[in-house]
């Protein structure tokens, strides 16, 4: 079943129109980076495909969940799509082990020592098994981050939203977040990602979709796009960033 | 001038019983309405925020002494049949919930919008982001003016006397007034108040002190 179908969506504030007839799909398994400038709209784009901004118009569904319809099932939706954002966003007042369990506790309804199981397995699927009892603030940018890849894997989504999550993040703590994200992608895992790290959406991208003044410009397999852009937008977004 | 005996002493602490007792009784009401107050205006309803912003207003933006004086007299003029204790107890609890309440929703809104999003998105739903999210995170900011205001209105509950009501500093002045020890009288309600503040401002202070790490 093909997770993302958008077709002509159009997303305005006010009188401005940040997306602009948006039509694209994800099937199960593909890995889209999302590339753009900034303001192009990729970060709009990705957060109507998890609710938290409503669409203007055009018909989108995501996971089985129709976002067009007035009153769309959020609950359906978030159970099957995880987000992960630039800023970590990370429950201050919670352990990194209850910022795991808080979903399957009060969400999931899981009983306890199951979830506990859970939020180990996934921190040792990040590399922080030793960190669950950490407070967020004793952590570095790195590893929050981690911590938030793990939170979101916790509900087992079948779609994993990424923010421009290596941004807000020192260099040598980058590697560390795309190692995580080159693992996941070994397990299948569908995913779109937001970023404007070529290296970055080169390791991990089995297609890519470049966005230009919210609208999609180029959408073809990884390689191509990278190695024979054909727009002037994409040849030069390409070259400002290599240099 | 007679000297003072041990029943001076008791009637002084019974005073200092109903100013430990009116400020009590304003704390929880006031706080109760003080949270509803809140919650309204979570809703974030235009008409609504508007009047509660009047309310608060207006109660913030007058004395508290004209307040105590328009519940008691202004209330007994309009036929209701009223004791001061019960005057000094509303005027306290609706002064106190307009302080409160902008305490604590200056606490709720300083929890960054990220966080209700980051809740929303696991799944979570407003009322369960609110109270396992942003309330708990909003607690700990808003504990320490809380104490210090609590402090504030201790002390201020003493203006409960102009209306005849025998709290501690109304209690005080009776005795000086068949005493005339005053310096003995006002200097041991002084101690008695400040038995009652000082506790609770170590307490504001420690708690400030560990929020801020």
């Amino acid at each position: 079943m093909t997770i993302v179908v958008a077709k002509d969506v159009r997303k305005a504030f006010g009188g401005h129109e940040v997306l602009k007839c948006i039509s694209f799909s994800v099937e199960p398994g593909e890995r889209v980076v999302i590339l753009g400038r900034s303001g192009s709209g990729k970060s709009t784009l990705l957060r109507c495909l998890n609710g938290l901004e409503r669409i203007s118009g055009g018909a989108l569904t995501v996971a089985g969940v129709d976002l067009a319809k007035p009153s769309p099932d959020l609950r359906a939706l978030r159970r099957n799509v995880g987000i992960v954002f630039q800023s970590f966003n990370l429950f201050p007042h919670l352990t990194v082990e209850k910022n795991v369990t808080l979903a399957l506790l009060k969400v999931l309804k899981r009983p306890a020592d199951e979830a506990t199981r859970v939020a180990a397995d996934v921190l040792a699927q990040v590399g922080l098994a030793d960190k669950l009892h950490a407070y967020p603030s004793q952590l570095s940018g790195g590893q929050q981050q981690r911590v938030a890849i793990a939170r979101s894997l916790a509900l087992a989504p079948s779609l994993m939203l990424f923010d421009e999550i290596t941004s807000a993040l020192d260099p040598e703590l980058i590697g560390e977040v795309v190692g995580v994200l080159e693992r996941l992608a070994r397990t299948n895992m569908t995913m779109v990602i937001v970023t404007h790290q070529l290296g970055f959406a080169r390791s991990i991208a089995s297609r890519i979709v470049f966005m230009h003044q919210g609208a999609i410009v180029e959408d073809g397999p990884s390689a191509e796009i990278m190695n024979t852009p054909r727009t002037p937008e994409l040849k030069s977004f390409l070259s400002a960033v290599l240099t | 001038m007679r000297p003072l005996n041990l029943s001076d002493f008791l009637y002084l602490l019974n005073g200092f019983k109903w100013t430990v007792g009116l400020s009590l009784a304003a704390l929880v009401a006031g706080g109760t309405l003080a949270a509803v107050l809140v919650a309204l205006r979570l809703f974030r309803s235009r008409a609504l925020d508007t009047v509660l912003y009047g309310y608060v207003s207006l109660f913030q933006g007058t004395p508290l002494l004209g307040q105590l004086l328009f519940f008691y007299f202004g209330l007994s003029i309009l036929g209701f049949d009223i004791n001061p204790f019960l005057a000094a107890t509303i005027a306290l609890s609706l002064y106190t919930a307009a302080f409160l309440s902008e305490i604590w929703r200056g606490a709720v809104d300083s929890v960054q919008h990220h966080q209700w999003e980051a809740s929303e998105s696991l799944g979570l739903g407003r009322m369960a982001t609110l109270v396992y999210v942003v309330l708990p995170q909003a607690m700990r900011s808003a504990t320490p003016p809380t104490v210090g205001f609590l402090v504030q209105l201790i002390k201020d509950s003493s203006l409960a006397s102009v209306l005849g009501f025998v709290e501690l500093t109304r209690a005080a002045q009776l005795i000086n007034n068949s005493t005339f020890r005053s310096f003995t009288v006002f200097a041991t309600i002084a101690l008695l108040y400040f038995a009652l503040c000082y506790p609770l401002a170590l307490l504001s202070q420690r708690l400030e002190r560990r929020l801020s790490h």
